[in-house]
């Protein structure tokens, strides 16, 4: 099996004027493909770090990174925003959609800057589909102030599916959520892993993380623990 | 196709803040309703003037005689009589540059046919005035110098007069009284149009000046002379000679002002058009003004904007947007908004110059290549005064601008 994401003693350093903040400490870690990983670790130990790197966001100070075996450093800017629009996906805490815009095209915008367009009927269909994924066709033309909290994270994982990612990366993509409403969105994690999508996801939450088949938890800048889960949750069928 | 989105990306946007985009557009509305106003009336001026200049004659050069003050009341040129026969003679016999010469005197009286009557100009003139102003005849011919010299009651009459009096009937050979005195219609003359004045040139009975003198106004000196130069090049030096000449005639001494004005038939035009020039120069600086105030007026909404959507630019580079789509999408922003503001704007400026045109009676002339010229300009505008904005919102860190509140 060839791993889809690859450190090799990564570190992340943040220049604030004098003080250099060492948020991440040399991490070296294989994920594979079909993975579902739960990053768990006290507040400040370098998780929401860790996750920028992985999706390309922000470049490591020093190791290297290598998704589906591409070199991450070699990759200028556009090369960068194009593995994030075609081979990652992200779902955030603050669920991060755009205001006043239906659910609908949410879920289009990352195929606004695929590089073969797409005719506008087929990226509805598209949109639609990863809607209904996610159980959320009925509320396509609802723009995002009128639907809950979850029902806003769904069509934020429906958004990062759009363009049939290999990696789903989630910054505590429950932290805004009741309980409930968090197992409903593990479900339709666990629906999207048993597809063949890769997920990591960093959580707070003890609970949430027994739904991953592997955890791994940082302190200060390092991962401390790196254990499967052998007795998985299932959030079942609804 | 990806510019046909971003363009709707950014129509949305627009459309989303209504009245902002309209009270930014209103600044570029302004500089460009100016400009396309500005453009119509000086063309129209200008053209105006080359067609007035052309249906004076050629190389014509206008005498006045001085003006009076009475009472606080000033006559205007022409009105002192310091111009006589004499004068013409002399400006004839030396000033060689000089090809014609026509004294003339003028009067506003009621002419009459048989059972018609009309009040209208009259033009007392030499015998080359016809030649001087290249004004063909439709009938018949003009007087003669010998009329000039026997003080002929012969009358040659403009389009305007000939239809008042005679209709459709054939005027040459007929009668009219000027003043009750009987002169015979010897011509009619082809219509000219409007003076640059704005009257009605055809509006004339036209009859030498030695029978105007005599027999119907009894006045001893001149309003005017008109000179025909032998060339254009001639001009400057026909100007200087008459001057000198009126000077010593009149015996000014130097220091002293002319009591006489020399024109060429340019300065006159121009004369008659100074005012829309004024209008022209005032909307022009407006429109600069406009301009510029416009531009800074879309830098500094789209700024605001780049800042307000700070989290939108997050989401959109963290699904994949390349700097480039943002830079883009907020500069396609900008030139929207800014080329609206053009669009409206030709529509004003036409508007504007349309009413100017009826208002104060001035020719305008719709430009299309300026409005070509405005509409890209204003796009420019939007290009040059949304880039700093948009790269502003380019450059943001994906990170940053995703945690923005
Ligand atoms: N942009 C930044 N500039 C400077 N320091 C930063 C920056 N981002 C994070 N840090 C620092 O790096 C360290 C790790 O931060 P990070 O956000 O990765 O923690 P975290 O594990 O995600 O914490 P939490 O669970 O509270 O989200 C912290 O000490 C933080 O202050
Ligand atoms: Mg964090």
């Amino acid at each position: 099996m060839n791993p889809v994401i690859q450190l090799t003693d990564v570190h992340k350093i943040y220049r604030t004027g004098e003080v250099n903040v060492h948020a991440v400490r040399g991490v070296t870690l294989t994920i594979a493909r079909g993975e579902f990983v739960a990053i768990m670790g006290a507040s400040g130990s370098g998780k929401s770090t860790l996750m920028n790197i992985l999706g390309c966001l922000d470049r490591p100070t020093r190791g290297q990174y290598r998704l589906d075996g591409t070199a991450v450093a070699d990759l200028d800017g556009d090369g960068l925003a194009d593995l994030r629009n075609r081979k990652l996906g992200f779902v955030f805490q603050g669920f991060n959609l755009l205001p006043r815009t239906s659910a609908l095209e949410n879920v289009e915008l990352p195929m606004m800057y695929l590089h073969e367009h797409l005719p506008a009927a087929t990226q509805r269909e598209r949109a639609l589909r990863a809607l209904a994924t996610v159980g959320l066709a009925d509320r396509a033309r609802h723009d995002p102030n009128q639907l809950s909290g979850g029902q806003q994270q769904r069509v934020a994982i429906a958004r990062a599916l759009v363009n049939a990612p290999m990696v789903l990366l989630a910054d505590e993509p429950t932290g805004n959520l009741d309980s409930q409403t968090s197992v409903e969105i593990m479900r339709v994690f666990q629906q999207l892993n048993e597809t063949g999508i890769t997920i990591v996801m960093v959580t707070h939450e003890a609970d949430i993380a027994t739904y991953a088949q592997r955890r791994l938890v940082m302190s200060d800048g390092v991962v401390v623990t790196d254990e499967p889960l052998a007795r998985r949750a299932t959030a079942g069928a609804p | 196709m990806r510019m046909l989105m971003t363009l709707r990306v950014a129509a949305r946007a627009l459309r989303r803040n209504k009245l902002r985009s309209a009270l930014t557009t209103l600044g570029i509305i302004i500089g460009v309703g100016a400009v396309i106003a500005m453009v119509n009336i000086g063309g129209g001026a200008k053209a105006q003037v080359e067609a007035q200049v052309a249906s004076l004659g050629q190389n014509v050069i206008l005498i006045f005689s001085g003006s009076f003050t009475r009472g606080g009341a000033h006559s205007g040129w022409g009105g002192a009589g310091t111009l006589t026969v004499e004068d013409a003679q002399a400006i004839a016999r030396e000033v060689p540059a000089v090809l014609y010469v026509s004294p003339e005197v003028r009067t506003v009286a009621q002419v009459a046919t048989g059972n018609q009557n009309w009040n209208t100009q009259v033009l007392g003139t030499g015998a080359d005035y016809f030649e001087i102003r290249q004004w063909a005849f439709t009938a018949g011919t003009g007087f003669t110098e010998q009329d000039v010299r026997a003080a002929t009651k012969v009358a040659v009459i403009g389009q305007t007069t000939a239809q008042q009096l005679f209709g459709s009937a054939h005027p040459l050979g007929e009668i009219v009284r000027i003043k009750n005195m009987p002169f015979v219609v010897i011509g009619v003359l082809a219509p000219k149009g409007l003076s640059m004045m704005g009257s009605d040139q055809d509006d004339v009975i036209v009859i030498p000046y030695t029978s105007a003198m005599k027999r119907i106004t009894g006045a001893t000196t001149l309003r005017s002379i008109m000179v025909q130069a032998k060339s254009p090049a001639l001009l400057p030096t026909a100007e200087e000679q008459i001057t000198a000449l009126l000077r010593q005639r009149h015996r000014i001494t130097a220091g002293k002002e002319d009591d006489f004005m020399v024109r060429n038939q340019q300065e006159i035009a121009e004369m008659a058009t100074a005012t829309s020039k004024v209008m022209t120069t005032l909307l022009g600086a407006i429109a600069s003004v406009s301009l510029i105030v416009g531009g800074i007026g879309i830098m500094n909404i789209m700024l605001v904007s780049v800042t307000e959507r700070t989290r939108e630019i997050g989401i959109r580079l963290a699904v994949g947007a390349r700097r480039r789509d943002i830079l883009l999408q907020f500069l396609i922003e900008a030139v929207t908004l800014s080329s609206l503001g053009g669009l409206i704007g030709i529509g004003v400026g036409i508007a504007t110059s349309q009413i100017l045109a009826r208002v104060m009676n001035w020719p305008t002339i719709i430009s299309w290549p300026a409005i070509l010229g405005a509409f890209l300009f204003s796009g420019a505008v939007g290009v040059f005064f949304g880039f700093y904005p948009a790269r502003k919102a380019a450059r943001l860190d994906p990170i940053e601008a995703l945690r923005y509140e």
